[in-house]
This record gives structure tokens, sequence and C-alpha cells, in this order.
């Protein structure tokens, strides 16, 4: 009979049976199958399969909705996290997922979301106090010996950063503070964890990262006393927080915004590996050629006080003179030579004039000389009648002798 | 640049290999040293540059974690 019971028509409900049948409660209440509900989008989801998915929430409560491709194109408000809307549509149960949730087909909005709003209010307030100003923002230091990193020691976030550092400068130190970056306790861990790498290790630059997430889950990073403290730390802080839409005040406070924690890592060595090692071998490059010039530049200068060196040795010296000696005793001989021709010139015209003189060549013009006892005749008193002369003519002479006197 | 700064080049660290290089080259560029001695910066330099490089190509993250006001290794999780 124990058997038995076993046949007996199970008395309770089956996960399906009981699941169709809330559906069936919340359908069939038609308040539910027209609805306006307010509240704000956060865990926005678009899927490829083009429906849309997000939780709507308030202070008090959160409200699974989804709207289905056929409605999603016919949208025109751009839905993001934090928007604060009013939403139309039915109530039903995801029998498959157990959970009830808003079909949506309209959405408008409601302005901007509280949280938003709440955090433009902080904004606004310690923009006022130029805790914002671009005049605070610190310098980044190219080349970092010692990096801080401020995140939680399990997060992707502090993975993606080392895994950067690792690639881009592995000569750098990395001190890490973890902390909670999510939740109640996280404002305060990050403070803390702030300071305690200011006071201990003293950092060349702190990253202060997270990963992506919603906006309630970034809020730590919009805490006005975390503000304070990046503001207050003594190391230049670049923020990392979320994806590249998120803008938390964290990132405004921080002497540098990066888009992700990876991007704050890059930005952190701005000076990475390769570069250093191209600079080094740029550097090797002007010390060969500098070198190169020096000894180039000594090499002329050697060349040149060899020239001066020829310039002024006895060897030169004596060249010069040689060539001195050469000069003059060519100049000697030709002195000599041409007085040998000028006398010559001289002396043959005195022997013209000589000869002009001879009285030979008086005679070869025809003239004689008379001679008596070998004195010259040459006036008429000296002959007598009957003198014995002598008569020299060109070739010869014969004697004559005096026969008359005209005188 | 001080002369007498000649610490064994294998004892320094990256950034003061590199600090003195920069100051070599820039001694060199005012070419106002004899022949020798800018020949024995060249030669610094050159091993400072050798120095440096090899630094970073063994060079490896090294990694701790602040635990209260104290360093401790820090072991990655894969």
């Amino acid at each position: 009979m124990e058997q038995l019971a076993l046949f007996n028509a199970f008395p309770g409900w089956t996960v399906t049976t009981l699941t169709h049948h809330l559906r069936e409660l919340l359908e069939s209440d038609a308040s539910l199958q027209d609805i306006w509900v307010q509240g704000e989008i956060s865990n926005l989801a678009r899927p490829a399969s083009g429906h849309i998915y997000f939780t709507l929430k308030d202070s008090g409560a959160s409200l699974r909705c989804v709207i289905w491709r056929s409605e999603a194109t016919r949208l025109r408000l751009t839905l993001q996290d934090g928007l604060a809307v009013d939403v139309h549509g039915s109530v039903s149960l995801y029998e498959a997922g157990g959970q009830y949730q808003l079909y949506a087909d309209t959405i408008r909005p409601l302005g901007e979301g509280v949280l938003y709003q709440e955090f433009l209010r902080l904004k606004a307030s310690l923009e006022a106090e130029g805790l914002f100003d671009a005049a605070r923002k610190r310098t980044i230091p190219q080349f970092p010996r010692r990096i801080g990193i401020v995140t939680s020691p399990s997060g992707a976030a502090l993975r993606d950063i080392l895994n950067t550092l690792r690639r881009r400068l592995p000569l750098a130190e990395v001190i890490l503070a973890p902390t909670s970056v999510q939740g109640e306790e996280a404002p305060a861990g990050i403070i803390s964890a702030i300071q305690a790498l200011n006071r201990v290790s003293a950092p060349d630059v702190i990253l202060l990262a997270r990963g992506g997430g919603s906006i309630e889950d970034l809020w730590a990073f919009n805490n006005e006393k975390v503000v304070r403290a990046i503001i207050e730390s003594d190391a230049p802080i670049i923020s990392g927080v979320g994806h590249e839409t998120d803008f938390t005040l964290a990132d405004f406070a921080a002497d540098l915004r990066a888009p992700t924690p990876t991007a704050a890592a890059e930005l952190a060595t701005q000076v990475d590996v390769f570069e250093l090692k191209a600079n080094l071998a740029e550097i090797g490059g002007v010390l060969s050629s500098k070198i190169g010039t020096l000894v180039q530049v000594q090499l002329q200068s050697v060349d040149w006080l060899d020239n001066r060196l020829k310039f002024t040795s006895p060897e030169r010296r004596l060249q010069t003179e040689r060539q001195r000696i050469d000069e003059m005793s060519r100049r000697w001989i030709s002195a000599q030579v041409h007085g040998l021709e000028f006398a010559e010139e001289k002396f043959r015209g005195l022997e013209n004039r000589l000869q002009a003189l001879s009285p030979l060549a008086i005679l070869r013009r025809g003239y004689a000389v008379i001679t008596k006892n070998k004195k010259v005749v040459s006036r008429i008193k000296q002959i007598q009648i009957d003198d014995q002369l002598s008569v020299r003519i060109q070739d010869g002479e014969f004697n004559a002798r005096v026969t008359g006197n005209n005188g | 640049m001080a002369k007498t700064d000649t610490k064994p080049i294998d004892k320094l660290t990256y950034e003061q290999a590199y600090a003195e290089l920069e100051a070599v080259v820039s001694a060199l560029e005012t070419g106002e040293q004899s022949l020798d001695e800018a020949l024995a910066l060249f030669e610094r330099g050159k091993g400072l540059t050798k120095h440096c490089a090899e630094l970073l190509d063994k060079a490896e993250l090294r990694i701790r974690s602040l635990s209260g006001e104290t360093l401790e290794p820090f072991e990655e999780k894969e």
C-alpha cells in the first residue's frame, strides 16, 4: 500500500505550471498591460539579436525590461545608463528565466537620471572650487621609475595594466595598493590606498583603475572624498575607469584621464622600451659621428701643421737659396755674354775707325806717300830739282826724280 | 661633466647610465676636449650605450603589493 501512494496524483505544482499560472495572473490584470513606469536605465545591453535589455531602477527596486528588435528600431531616444526615463509597455513573465519583466514599446526621457543629477551637482560644486582646473594638473613623468596602482587585486583592470607595463616598460617597479573598487567600502578603500602609496613608496605616478561596469558600479569614483584624495596625492594620478564613454569625477580630478585601464598604463609609459632602444641607437650614432668629426678635424689640423712645417723648414730655405743662386748665376752668365758681345761690337767699331784712319786705306783711294831720305814730303819747300824721292802707293814703292817746280 | 665620475658601468642603474650618456654626448658636442679626452669620452659613451641596451633587454617587471605599511611580493593569479 505504501507503494501505491506513489501513483497518487501529485498534489503540488510543477515549476512550469506555477510559472505559467503566475504569467496568466500578470497578463490577466489589465492595469499591468498598458502602463507607464518611471525609473533610471542601468545595465543596458544590446546583443547582436537587435533586442535591447536593461534594468529600470530607482532607490528602492529594480525591474528587468526588454525591447524587441521591431520596437527597438523605432526608438528615437538614444538609451544610455543613468538616463531617467518613462517607459511604456506591458508586464509579463519570461517563463524559461522565471523572471517577470516589462516588455517596453515606448520610452520617453524624464530628463537626466537622479544619479546623474547628483553627479552634475557635485561636479559643478567641485568645479567652482577650482579642483578640476587645468592649472592644478601635475605633469606626468615621461619615464617613471616606480608606478603605483590603485585597483582591485583580482580585477581584469590589474591584469591589463600589468600586461601593458610588462610589454612597454619592464624596467619599471610596480607597487600595487589593493582595494575594492565597488560597493560601500570602496571610497574609503581607494582613499587609503592612494594615501598609503604616497606615504610608503612615493611612486612617480599612480594609476587609479577599474574595469567597465554600470554607473552604480563606478559610483565610488564619483565620491567627493575620493576626488579630494586624488587632488591631495603627492604623485600625479592617471585615471582609467570603466570604458571610453564613462566619465567619473575621479577622471576630472586626475592629472590625466585615460579611457581604460590599459590606456592608463600606456599613458604612464609615454616612452616605452622600443623608443628607449631607438633612442640608444640614435645616441650611439651621435657618439660615433661626433668622434668621427673630431678625429677628422684633428687630422685636418695635423695636415695643416705639416704644411706649415714644410713651409718653414730649412729644407725649403735651402731650396729657395738654391733657386736664388741658380737665378743669379743665370743672370751673371747672361750679363757676361752680353758684355762680351758689347765689347766685341765696340772693338769692331774701333777697328773700322782705325782702318779708316790707316794710311793704307788712303793709298787705296789713289793717294801716294812721298818720302825723301825716309822723311815724308808734305811741303813744296822740302824738295829741290833732281831730288831722288820714294813714292809709295797702294801695292808698292817706286823711285822718282824731281824735274820741275810748279811753285 | 665630472671626470672623476667613473663608477664601473655595470654598477649603474639604467637612469644613471642614461643620464651619464647624455652628459657624455653633450660634452662631446662642445668639442672642447683634447683628442685623448674625446676618445676616452667616446669609449665611455659606447660602454654606457651597451649597458643601457642590456638592461632594457633583460628587464623584468618587479611587482610588490602594499599590505598596511609594508611591501610584499605580489603573486599574479592567472
